[in-house]
C-alpha cells in the first residue's frame, strides 16, 4: 500500500543539506506552508536559496529563517512589503543575496523546470535592467529574452487537502505558486489541513495528481478569517 | 483650474472601460477604479495571485486571507468567478489575453516606455512583481497618474530617467490633468482639465503634445 503521509513536518524534512535550494509556496500569506517552515528551521540547514514570490514579513515564517542566518539567496518578485524588514536589514548589509525575477519569469521559470524545458524565450524585461547580460532574439519582429528553468531540491507547499497518493486541492487565492512548484522539486513536500480517504477528491478536480507529490503532513485548520491584528499595508506589494 | 481627484481620475478611467472587458488593476491608485466600474457592465476583474472575477473588499469580519489582491488585501469573488495557479494567471498576463491593465508609473516617456518598479537608488530594495508582465502582455496599457512629482516636475517625458519597466508599451496616460494617447505620432491630448488652456497644459509637460482635432476642455 502506498502512503506518502508522515506525521510530523520534520520527518518530512529528513536529510536536507546545507546548500540546497528550496521553493516555498505562497503570495505573501495566502499559501504559505508555515508548519513546513518552521520545521525548515528546525533543520538547522544552512547556506539555502529560497525561491518564494516574497521575502518574508513580520518575525515569523521566512522572516524567522532569514533572521536565523540559514539564508545564502532568495530568488524572488517582491521583496519590499511594508513590514519585510528582516529581509531588507540583511540585503542592505550584504548579508544575504537577492535575484530579482519577474513574477511572470519566476512562475514561467518554474514551470520550464517542472515541464522538462531547457530554456525559453519571453518578451518580458526586453530592455530593462532586470535583462541586462541576458541572451535576446528577434522573433517575428518582437524582442525576446532568453529565461533558464529553476530547478529545486526541495519544494514545500501548501494545499487544503491531500489523500495518501499525495492529490491536492487547494483553497481559494492560496493556491498560487504550489501547484508549478510541486512540479519543479526533486521532493516535494505538502502540508494539509486535512488528510482525506483515498475515494474522497473527486478526480475531477483534483488539481495536483499525487506523482508530483512525495511527502505529505497534515496539520489541522489554518483557515484564517476575520480582520488580523496587523493587515498587510496597501503600500508596496505585488 | 480644477485638477481631479484621486476619486474622479479613477472614475474618468472606469469610463473607457468597456462592457465585457477582461482587466487588471495595478496596486495603489489603479485599485481605485474597480470602486467606479458601471454596475450595469459585466467587467472580469483578474489578479495575479490567481482570481479571475474579483469582487469588491468584504464587509468588516467577513475577510477571508485566502482570498487576496495583488496588494494582499482582503476582496470577495464574484458569481462566476476562477481560480487557477501562478503560470496559468501569468499566461493570462503575459500571453495577450487581458483587453486592458491599468497601472500607476514614476515617468512614461513621448514613445511609450514605461517607468514603474524602481526609483533607481543605490539604496533602495528593489521589487518589481507583475510589473514587467503586465506591460508587455496586456493588449492596452493604461497608465495613471499625477500628471507632476511634488516637485512640480512632469512624469510626462522625452525619454524616461528611472529605470524601465517596459518599452513602448503605454496606450494611453491618465493624469489629474489630462488624458493623452500615446501614437505613432507621437503624444496626443484628448482632454484637459477645466480652467486649463492647452498651452498651460504643455507647459506642464515635458515632452511635445499635439492637439486632438475634435476635442478642446473636458
Amino acid at each position: 500500500m502506498i502512503d506518502k503521509t508522515l506525521a510530523s513536518p520534520l520527518e518530512a524534512l529528513a536529510g536536507l543539506a546545507d546548500g540546497s535550494t528550496v521553493m516555498i509556496s505562497g503570495f505573501g500569506g495566502s499559501g504559505q506552508p508555515n508548519a513546513l517552515i518552521e520545521a525548515l528551521i528546525e533543520t538547522g540547514a544552512r547556506e539555502l536559496t529560497i525561491v518564494n514570490n516574497n521575502a518574508g514579513n513580520g518575525e515569523t515564517g521566512i522572516a524567522a529563517l532569514l533572521k536565523a542566518g540559514q539564508v545564502r539567496k532568495v530568488v524572488c518578485s517582491f521583496p519590499r512589503q511594508v513590514d519585510s524588514h528582516v529581509f531588507q536589514g540583511l540585503f542592505r548589509a550584504g548579508r544575504v543575496e537577492l535575484e530579482l525575477v519577474p513574477q511572470g519569469n519566476l512562475a514561467e521559470r518554474i514551470r520550464a523546470a517542472g515541464a522538462g524545458i531547457g530554456a525559453f524565450f519571453t518578451p518580458t524585461a526586453y530592455g530593462t535592467p532586470l535583462a541586462e547580460g541576458k541572451e535576446t532574439r528577434s522573433i517575428n519582429g518582437r524582442m525576446y529574452v532568453l529565461e533558464y528553468p529553476i530547478h529545486a531540491d526541495l519544494a514545500l507547499i501548501k494545499a487544503l487537502q491531500g489523500d495518501r497518493w499525495g492529490n491536492l486541492v487547494y483553497r481559494k487565492a492560496a493556491r498560487n505558486f504550489g501547484p508549478v512548484m510541486a512540479t519543479a522539486a526533486k521532493k516535494t513536500v505538502v502540508q494539509v489541513d486535512r488528510i482525506v480517504p483515498l475515494d474522497e477528491l473527486d478526480p475531477e478536480a483534483i488539481v495536483t495528481p499525487g506523482i508530483f507529490v512525495t511527502h505529505l503532513v497534515e496539520v489541522g485548520d489554518t483557515v484564517l478569517r476575520g480582520p488580523q491584528p496587523k493587515p498587510p499595508a496597501a503600500a508596496g506589494s505585488a | 483650474m480644477k485638477r481631479l481627484t484621486r476619486d474622479q481620475l479613477a472614475a474618468r478611467v472606469a469610463r473607457d472601460i468597456p462592457e465585457g472587458a477582461y482587466v487588471n488593476l495595478g496596486i495603489g491608485l489603479p485599485t481605485l477604479v474597480g470602486n467606479h466600474l458601471p454596475r450595469d457592465r459585466e467587467i472580469f476583474l483578474h489578479s495575479e495571485n490567481g482570481i479571475l472575477g474579483m469582487g469588491p473588499a468584504p464587509a468588516e469580519g467577513e475577510e477571508d486571507w485566502d482570498l487576496i489582491n495583488a496588494g494582499k488585501q482582503p476582496v470577495t469573488m464574484v458569481t462566476g468567478g476562477a481560480f487557477f495557479h501562478h503560470a496559468d494567471s501569468f499566461a493570462i498576463m503575459r500571453g495577450g489575453h487581458l483587453d486592458i491593465c491599468v497601472l500607476g508609473a514614476f515617468q512614461v516617456s513621448a514613445g511609450g516606455d514605461l517607468a514603474n518598479w524602481h526609483t533607481g537608488e543605490p539604496d533602495a530594495v528593489p521589487a518589481v512583481g507583475g510589473a514587467m508582465d503586465l506591460a508587455v502582455g496586456a493588449r492596452r496599457v493604461f497608465v495613471m497618474m499625477e500628471h507632476q512629482t511634488r516637485g512640480g516636475e512632469s512624469k510626462i517625458v522625452a525619454h524616461c530617467t528611472y529605470p524601465l519597466t517596459g518599452i513602448g508599451c503605454v496606450s494611453r496616460i491618465y493624469t489629474d490633468l489630462a488624458v493623452i494617447d500615446v501614437s505613432s505620432d507621437g503624444l496626443i491630448a484628448r482632454e484637459w482639465v477645466e480652467g486649463l488652456s492647452f498651452e498651460e497644459l504643455c507647459a506642464r509637460t515635458a515632452a511635445p503634445l499635439k492637439r486632438a482635432d475634435a476635442s478642446s476642455g473636458a
